[in-house]
């Protein structure tokens, strides 16, 4: 039947010639193709001491932002636990009380905020979903533990680090 | 007895022995290395500086692992092979002359642990015992895959050793005489036999890749296709005696190429540093020159181990009954006719 998409190649099968069926000049062509690797720069990276660059849409480990002036910017709405399709976050929302203005942003703050890092995958939609832009997947690869609870990250590993007193 | 001949045999074979083992153990770490830097890789580099102590830490491993006796296999049978397997594969650096005689205290000392009149001879014996290591354990271990790796390894070194010892009768129409230290002495200077017997050669290193399991004719312990082959139900320590006597294998049959073909401890202009040495480090640095063709070999084995992909077991029936037999015989029969024209005029 003739071929509608014209990219079949019919292959001939020939008989090997004596060359061929004596191995030894493929072998030897062969030997050199791996010999000229010998001598080739290894591709390896170190991991722990050598780290590839992140691509920049690559998402890692979570961080919660801060604003300007150094507030926490998470206003503890819930669409970041709603949109996660591997239910890997929860949060207990608090009131900001007067004296706490200097580290909330909103009167409405979270003041337990965990992530599964076992149960996330990574996809990003929380921070698609988050109308605060305060939850980023900017981070490294997340280290890997012994236990399934020190998975749980609470907002002492997820928290941006304080601004500097400038 | 004289005493002294006693402490020196002792002690040659102590030495030997722990250099089997020393250069076993580092050619695991060689062939990972070697397969790394063949493949755009790093290789171990954990352990120690570039990974100098894995074997260390590969043996360690090794011992440490749980010891399954699999409950239908027959448990004698079980555990002689892997001995034999390793004792085969240690005997066999006994007769290889590894230099010429050492001069202690007025007393010629040989680097040799013993000189027979029928050295090759030996040899052959040792290595076809060799796959009895291989076919014990294949069969004790009760276990389908197992059994097939053991026949497949006795019919590939059945069919090999014929071909191997059929290259080697053309050596001996040249030497006229099996004693490997005889041997090695008529190749002085740069008149190795692989000059005269090239293709001997060849067909001998062929069947040499066969008889250690090697790839390409790794059949008998192919991975993808015999889970392991006759190891599939090892572990622990009889696992690594299994891959160590592939090892000490690789080593002694490729002192045996360097004895038989490429000198030995022979070297172009020898005579020349033997005049400005004294005979002792004359007679070493020919240890060295041996050692530098025996690792020259092992590094061949693996460079061939990473380039080639597996025979098919028909392939391999064919190249050894229909290629190198026929070969090995014309061989002879030229080598013969050469000869006797040679006597002749």
């Amino acid at each position: 039947m003739e071929s509608l998409s014209n990219k079949k190649k019919v292959l001939e099968q020939k008989p090997l010639n004596f060359a061929e069926r004596m191995y030894l000049p493929a072998i030897v062509k062969g030997l050199g193709t791996t010999m000229s690797h010998f001598f080739k720069k290894s591709s390896t990276i170190k991991y722990p001491e050598q780290e590839r660059e992140f691509s920049i849409n690559w998402r890692g480990m979570h961080s919660l932002k801060r604003d300007e002036e150094g507030r926490e910017r998470c206003t503890a709405c819930g669409l970041c636990a709603l949109s996660c399709p591997a239910e890997a976050i929860t949060m207990i929302a608090a009131e900001r009380k007067p004296e706490e203005k200097e580290l909330y942003r909103e009167e409405k703050y979270a003041a337990v905020y965990e992530i599964n890092m076992l149960r996330c995958i990574f996809c990003g939609l929380c921070e698609e979903a988050c109308p605060k832009e305060a939850i980023y997947l900017d981070g490294p690869i997340v280290p890997s533990d012994y236990l399934r609870k020190d998975f749980i990250y609470g907002k002492d590993k997820l928290v941006e680090a304080p601004l500097e007193v400038k | 007895m004289d005493i002294n001949f006693v402490i020196e045999k002792f002690l040659l074979v102590t030495i030997l022995f722990s250099i089997s083992l020393v250069i076993a153990m580092y050619s695991t770490y060689a062939e990972r290395k070697v397969a790394a830097f063949l493949q755009d890789r790093l290789g171990p580099d954990r352990a120690g500086p570039f990974g100098i102590l894995q074997p260390l830490a590969d043996g360690l491993k090794m011992f440490m692992k749980e010891e399954i006796i699999p409950s239908n296999a027959s448990k004698w049978l079980f555990m002689v092979g892997p001995g034999l397997a390793m004792l085969c594969a240690c005997i066999g650096t006994a007769v290889i002359p590894w230099g010429q005689d050492l001069t202690i205290n007025g007393r010629a000392v040989p680097l040799q642990v013993t000189d027979i009149n029928v050295g090759v001879l030996y040899l052959f014996g040792v290595v076809s015992l060799g796959v009895y290591g291989v076919m014990i354990g294949g069969w004790a271990s009760n276990n389908k895959y197992s059994l097939l790796s053991a026949i497949r390894a006795a019919s590939q070194n059945i069919s090999y050793e014929v071909a191997m010892g059929l290259s080697i009768i053309a050596l001996l129409l040249m030497t006229n005489t099996l004693s490997l230290k005889e041997i090695v002495a008529q190749q002085h200077g740069w008149h190795w036999n692989v000059l005269y017997q090239p293709l001997g050669f060849l067909i001998f290193m062929i069947c040499s890749f066969a008889e250690t399991n090697r790839a390409p004719f790794d059949l008998p312990e192919c991975e993808t296709e015999l889970i392991g082959g006759y190891h599939t139900e090892y572990s622990s320590m009889k696992l690594g005696f299994y891959l160590f006597a592939e090892y000490i294998n690789m080593f002694v049959s490729s002192a045996v190429m360097a004895t038989l073909y490429f000198g030995g401890y022979n070297y172009p202009w020898m005579d020349t540093v033997a005049g400005l040495v004294s005979p002792n480090t004359a007679a070493l640095i020919g240890t060295v020159v041996l050692f530098i063709k025996i690792f020259a070999f092992i590094f061949f084995f693996m460079w061939v181990r990473w380039t080639i992909p597996r025979f098919r077991y028909d392939q391999l029936m064919n190249l050894g009954w229909k290629g190198l037999i026929p070969l090995a015989i014309a061989n002879i029969i030229i080598t013969g006719i050469v000869i006797a024209v040679v006597n002749k005029f």
